[in-house]
């Protein structure tokens, strides 16, 4: 298995939007063992001045992973998903996600470097809301290195 | 709770809070989060791969540390900022069927440095499982009221 060194620079455009709904912020900030009342209990949420229930710091991911999944299936990439670690992420709110948000994300390979048998890639996605004149407004920019394990690594 | 900066100083303990996980827990992260990835749930897969076992999603770890920031800064949507490196995997035993955890996580926060222009606090998280760091440089930005 080898990992495409031409994947560095690539882009993906925003494919589908992401509705981001009250069940799903809970859901999911059940799932994370999160309590905080903003995340479920949407008169909670607007009493700190959130529009509707707020996400929790690491719900991006969600549409970051949908992201990353152009890349990992794309058979020209060369990846084992079976054999992907996560090395590191960071998340850059410009603003917190909301329900009723609805998302889009441009996903970018910012680097690709071998590493024994295997490749660390870094990948950044830029994800925006819609608005309703077609408008974007730049919500959270997510940075993520995955590790892809060579043979014995 | 919400905290002015000249109350905060650099050090100062944010507390600590300890999450116990299950198998059941990965099964539901993996759902809630759409990570199907079979090393977080199959433990013949993980092992087939070289892993030691099945291990949660570092997702799932750095997802339910940054609550004990969450509460600190009183509103989810002040954690403008936070980042990880995933150093160790956190192995999660199959205790289905019995009420012990399959793993437990340690997580505790300082304040790692103050920035008065841009009214910010970095908390600085220890997070720790079967007595190792299993995330580093894992540090959440606050925005301070």
């Amino acid at each position: 298995m080898t990992i495409n060194p031409d994947l560095q620079g690539r882009s993906y455009p925003a494919a589908e939007v992401y509705d981001v709904g009250r069940e799903k912020i809970r859901e999911f900030a059940r799932a994370v063992k999160a309590t905080h009342a903003a995340h479920f209990d949407v008169e909670a949420a607007k009493a700190l001045g959130h529009r509707d229930l707020v996400a929790p710091p690491t719900f991006a991911i969600i549409i970051a992973q949908r992201a990353d999944a152009q890349l990992i299936e794309d058979p020209e990439a060369g990846i084992d998903f079976s054999r992907v670690v996560h090395a590191d992420q960071r998340f850059i709110h410009h603003r917190a996600i909301v329900a009723g948000d609805r998302l889009v994300a441009e996903l970018h390979v910012d680097g690709v470097r071998a590493m024994g048998g295997g490749a660390m890639i870094t990948t950044r996605s830029e994800i925006f809301a819609l608005g309703h004149d077609d408008s974007r407004e730049h919500v959270t920019t997510t940075n993520s290195s995955i590790l892809v394990r060579g043979e014995g690594q | 709770m919400s905290f002015s900066i000249h109350e905060l100083s650099p050090g100062q303990d944010i507390g600590s809070r300890t999450i116990e996980v299950t198998r059941t827990d990965l099964v539901k992260y993996a759902g809630a989060s759409g990570d199907f990835n079979p090393i977080h749930w199959n433990e013949a897969f993980a092992t087939g791969v070289e892993l030691p076992g099945v291990i949660a999603h570092g997702m799932f770890t750095m997802g339910s540390a940054v609550q004990l920031v969450t509460d600190w800064a009183g509103d989810p949507a002040a954690v403008v900022d936070f980042q990880t490196r995933f150093t160790k995997p956190v192995l999660v035993t199959d205790t289905t069927g019995t009420p012990e955890p399959g793993a437990t996580i340690e997580v505790s926060g300082i304040i790692g440095k103050l920035d008065a222009e841009a009214n910010t606090a970095r908390i600085d998280l220890t997070v720790i499982a079967a007595g190792q760091k299993v995330l580093m440089k894992a540090q959440a930005l606050v925005k301070l009221a």
